[in-house]
């Protein structure tokens, strides 16, 4: 047990470094396939000609689906139907969330109470449940799924942005600023968020992955994107019904493992690199 | 955990435990934090069933589109029947007040699916939703706890490298694919798993007391249904706590390092106490207080994963009912569920803090 | 029995924090190791035990009764730790687990170093807390660290220290984290236990004053060596050494 060691230290960067890497370069290759899939695409992803559930063969490398189509094209496609919508997720509730996080946090008071109650709320909800009924009320689409992602995204940015800026609030150059007359909004802006945006980075990145998984998981219930579309969750939950045609739904499934993972381990090795108090509020908060 | 808020605040809910020595308390700090505890709670039910209820009136869907049929639908008087039926023909506030004084008198209204009390319902599936979740975080504290154990005191590693990716791609495998997956190699491949739904089929579930057919069967000493109920659980929980198990690999592991890092560990080792002694009850007791507050946040992450492994096992629990009320826009009975998110969020916030409170003396004494 | 520490090295990642210290304790005398933070006298006292940080290398001798203890294995090194050599930490709000009774703190490694039963140990426990003037041991030993003021804490990380025997203590800073008032009291409570006991006491402060109330020996060190050793009214009346006398100068109001 005298490995008990008392201080800790960081990986060697050698170490470290490896799992970024590998994460980056997953990470980069779907987002070249969803630009570039028309042109890496052997097959139409919609059109239905082909031979129907066939295995994975030199033709058709991940097989074919119960309506004829590749599902190697359509996996492909459906890089360009999650990954911008995914991104585009997490930028509003970064913006959302940071925006009402940094205000509760900068104003206090009533401003503060109403913004976290509100985000407990959504807390204390599991966000699929919650996800699922607004995506149901709001009617099956995948804007919609987006919409109710969104809903139960943006409560963890508001309150790792509302700690971190009642934690700077307090220090000398903001308190300096407002008594040199600056407005409120000018010390958030120039003094505060500066302040905040690498552990919001980190936590973002790490939301990418927590993002994809629920919009997936929307489609998935037929909450989201509608059939012909070659969204990965829908794919998945079409292979339901083939499920002893294995390819229909696992090579989708990869697909949404790979691209998630790609982000944690981005996210991981860039938590490593913050502070040790930013990192652990980041951790409780990226359940 | 959050910076100090403004004076006479509470911080939000979760590490309640460390208020207990605020000033100027006049009660028993217990029941005060039962109180408040109990009120947040009951807010947040209020809150549950109102935003649910303001969700699925304010928007496109329409219930009776949801419900009735194509022909139905067709005919005026038909639907407006089935509208005055079920209340709707109310405005949406007496609507929202009729629903809650409902619900103190037990009432959770008939749910427009079933067409049978959604409080019925509710004790139907909840139980086998609390078996499966209840499940699947006893396994994920075991595991994770002892992955993250390792980890910590391997950093640096191979095994702490083999943790570290293992516990990422833990946390990143959809829950709904995995399902599958699973149900695919076990069921139908191996077939060393049995088939879906709680027991064989043709078997009777044991008398119930709990709900849960692994305790019940247990407790009616039938231990042909335990091990069929045993059996039916035991894949759907394994899915299930993937997530967590991973989740609590990274996060124990962290505790425990910084634990590892404090003065009382390095004064035990001073004291010639064997590494055994030191790691039980030196280090783990410590990291416990930071790991119980996370699994509890994860026992939220569980529920929401039940909605998608239940839909794969055909597990008859709370997530499915929770789909096909939403889908269909059954207000009663997504409201009873909210009300059951509720109650869950308060027990789970209770045992956390009852935990504190047996772990730390500093909670518990002052 | 003596403890005698020769050309002791140690480096933390490639820095050299000891550069070969040589030091003596001798049954019964208080050795005050004295020095400004970052001298290498907090290392010297872990190093001796083997409780450096993840990742130190050592070289040199600690010689204990013909054994050396940085070549020893863990395994009869943890016969030794808390047996023959104890230590008391800098600060005993943090060096007691605050959630393990006083009790339990107390005699867990009685019970494992020496095989006493329950009830031998409590006793034991029991006499050592009014060995360290705790008032109301009885009711002492069932209660939490955070339930004592920090000189009381002290106190019972000396009693814990005490507890199996040793002979050579190791005391890291042991009144730095105290009130002045509570301070004079720790020191008295540890030279009186030096003389009837017959400890080998290694006393590491910074503090001259603190020094030149207790020690018989001291040594005074300077990035990783020691620079001066003697008696204490050698060393502090007629330092030799340039070091020696900054420090001293430093100090406000008299010396000794």
């Amino acid at each position: 047990m005298s490995r008990l060691s008392r201080r800790r230290r960081r990986l060697p960067e050698a170490w470290r470094r490896p799992l970024a890497v590998v994460g980056g370069v997953i990470a980069l290759t779907w987002l070249i396939v969803a630009v570039a899939a028309p042109l890496l695409a052997p097959y139409d992803p919609l059109a239905q000609e082909l031979p129907r559930l066939a295995p994975p063969g030199p033709d058709h490398w991940f097989g074919t689906d119960q309506l004829g189509r590749d599902i190697f094209s359509r996996v492909l496609y459906g890089a360009r139907v999650s990954i911008p919508l995914t991104l585009l997720l997490v930028v509003l509730s970064v913006l959302i969330g940071g925006l009402l996080g940094a205000c509760a946090g900068y104003f206090g008071r009533w401003v503060d109470e109403t913004v976290m109650r509100f985000a407990d709320l959504v807390f204390a909800f599991p966000t699929v449940i919650l996800a699922m009924v607004v995506a149901a009320a709001l009617g099956a689409s995948l804007t919609n799924a987006v919409l109710a992602v969104l809903v139960v995204a943006w409560p963890s940015y508001a309150r790792v942005t509302r700690g971190l800026v009642m934690g700077m609030r307090e220090r000398e150059f903001v308190l300096s600023g407002r008594l040199l007359g600056f407005s409120a909004w000018r010390s958030l802006r120039l003094d505060v968020l500066p302040n905040v945006t690498g552990p919001i980075l980190v936590l973002a990145t790490l939301d990418i992955g927590t993002a994809l998984l629920l919009l997936s998981g929307l489609s998935f219930l037929g909450l989201g994107a509608k059939p012909p579309s070659p969204e990965w969750g829908a794919m998945v939950s079409s292979g339901v019904e083939v499920f002893d045609s294995w390819w229909v739904a696992t090579f989708p499934g990869l697909a949404i493992l790979t691209v998630v993972l790609a982000f944690n381990f981005l996210g991981d090795t860039l938590r490593d690199a913050l502070d040790p108090r930013t990192a652990r509020a980041i951790k409780v908060r990226a359940l | 955990m959050s910076p100090t808020s403004a004076p006479g605040k509470a911080p939000a809910g979760g590490t309640a435990g460390r208020r207990a020595a605020r000033p100027g308390v006049h009660r028993h700090p217990l029941t005060r934090f039962l109180v408040r505890r109990v009120a947040t709670a009951l807010l947040l039910a209020v809150g549950i069933t109102l935003v649910t209820f303001v969700l699925t009136n304010l928007v496109p869907g329409d219930p009776a589109t949801a419900n009735l049929g194509q022909r139905a639908l067709g005919d005026p008087a038909l639907v407006a029947q089935w509208r005055a039926e079920h209340g709707l023909d109310e405005p949406l506030p007496k609507q929202y007040l009729l629903h809650l004084s409902g619900v103190l008198q037990g009432d959770l209204g008939t749910s427009q699916q079933s067409h049978r009390p959604v409080a019925e319902d509710l004790a139907e599936f909840v139980p086998a939703t609390i078996e499966l979740a209840g499940a699947a975080i006893v396994v994920s504290l075991i595991l994770g706890v002892a992955f993250g154990v390792i980890a910590a005191l391997r950093r640096d590693r191979l095994a702490d490298q083999v943790l570290r990716v293992t516990s990422l791609i833990g946390i990143s495998v959809p829950t709904f694919w995995l399902a599958l997956v699973a149900f695919y190699i076990f069921f139908f491949r191996l077939q060393i798993a049995p088939g879906s739904g709680r027991l064989d089929p043709g078997m009777t579930p044991p008398p119930k007391v709990t709900g849960l057919h692994t305790v019940d069967a247990v407790l009616a000493g039938q231990w042909d249904v335990f091990a069929s109920a045993a059996g039916h659980l035991a894949l759907p929980a394994l899915v299930l706590a993937l997530y967590t198990i991973g989740l609590l690999t990274r996060f124990t592991r962290s505790a425990v390092l910084e634990v590892l890092g404090q003065d009382y560990v390095r004064a035990a080792r001073a004291k010639g106490l064997p590494g055994r002694t030191i790691l039980f009850r030196y280090v783990l007791r410590s990291a416990l207080v930071p790991i119980i507050t996370v699994a509890g946040l994860a026992f939220g992450s569980l529920l929401s994963g039940t909605v998608l492994v239940e839909a794969i096992f055909a597990w008859p629990g709370i997530g499915q009912y929770a789909y096909k009320s939403a889908t269909a826009l059954d207000l009663p009975a997504v409201m009873g569920v909210g009300l059951v998110v509720g109650a869950v969020y308060l027990v789970i916030n209770l045992i956390v803090d009852v935990l504190y409170g047996v772990i730390d003396p500093r909670v518990r004494l002052s | 029995m003596t403890l005698t520490i020769s050309n002791l090295q140690v480096s933390i990642g490639g820095a050299k924090i000891l550069r070969g210290v040589d030091l003596a304790l001798q049954p019964g005398k208080v050795h005050g190791l004295a020095g400004e933070s970052g001298s290498g006298k907090t290392m010297t006292g872990l190093a001796t035990l083997g409780l450096l940080p993840h990742g130190a290398t050592t070289s040199g001798r600690v010689d204990l009764a013909g054994r050396d203890l940085l070549t020893m294995p863990v395994r009869e090194l943890n016969q030794v730790r808390g047996k023959e050599v104890a230590m008391v930490f800098q600060d005993p709000a943090t060096s007691l687990h605050p959630m393990l009774t006083v009790g339990r703190q107390l005699t867990e490694h009685m019970r494992h170093h020496l095989r006493l039963d329950k009830a031998t140990a409590r006793a034991k426990a029991f006499e050592l807390l009014g060995k360290v003037r705790i008032p109301g041991a009885e009711a002492a030993l069932k209660r939490y660290p955070h339930q004592f003021s920090g000189g009381m804490r002290q106190r019972i990380a000396i009693a814990v220290a005490l507890a199996c025997s040793p002979k050579v203590l190791i005391a890291d800073e042991p009144t730095t984290a105290l009130d002045v008032t509570v301070q004079a009291g720790v020191l008295r409570l540890l030279r009186s236990l030096c003389d009837d006991l017959g400890l080998a006491v290694l006393l590491v402060t910074h503090d001259l004053g603190v020094m030149s109330a207790v020690a018989d020996e001291v040594s005074v060190m300077k990035d990783g060596l020691v620079v001066e050793t003697g008696p204490r009214e050698r060393v502090l009346r007629t330092p030799s050494h340039a070091y020696t006398r900054s420090l001293l100068d430093a100090l406000p109001g008299e010396t000794a």
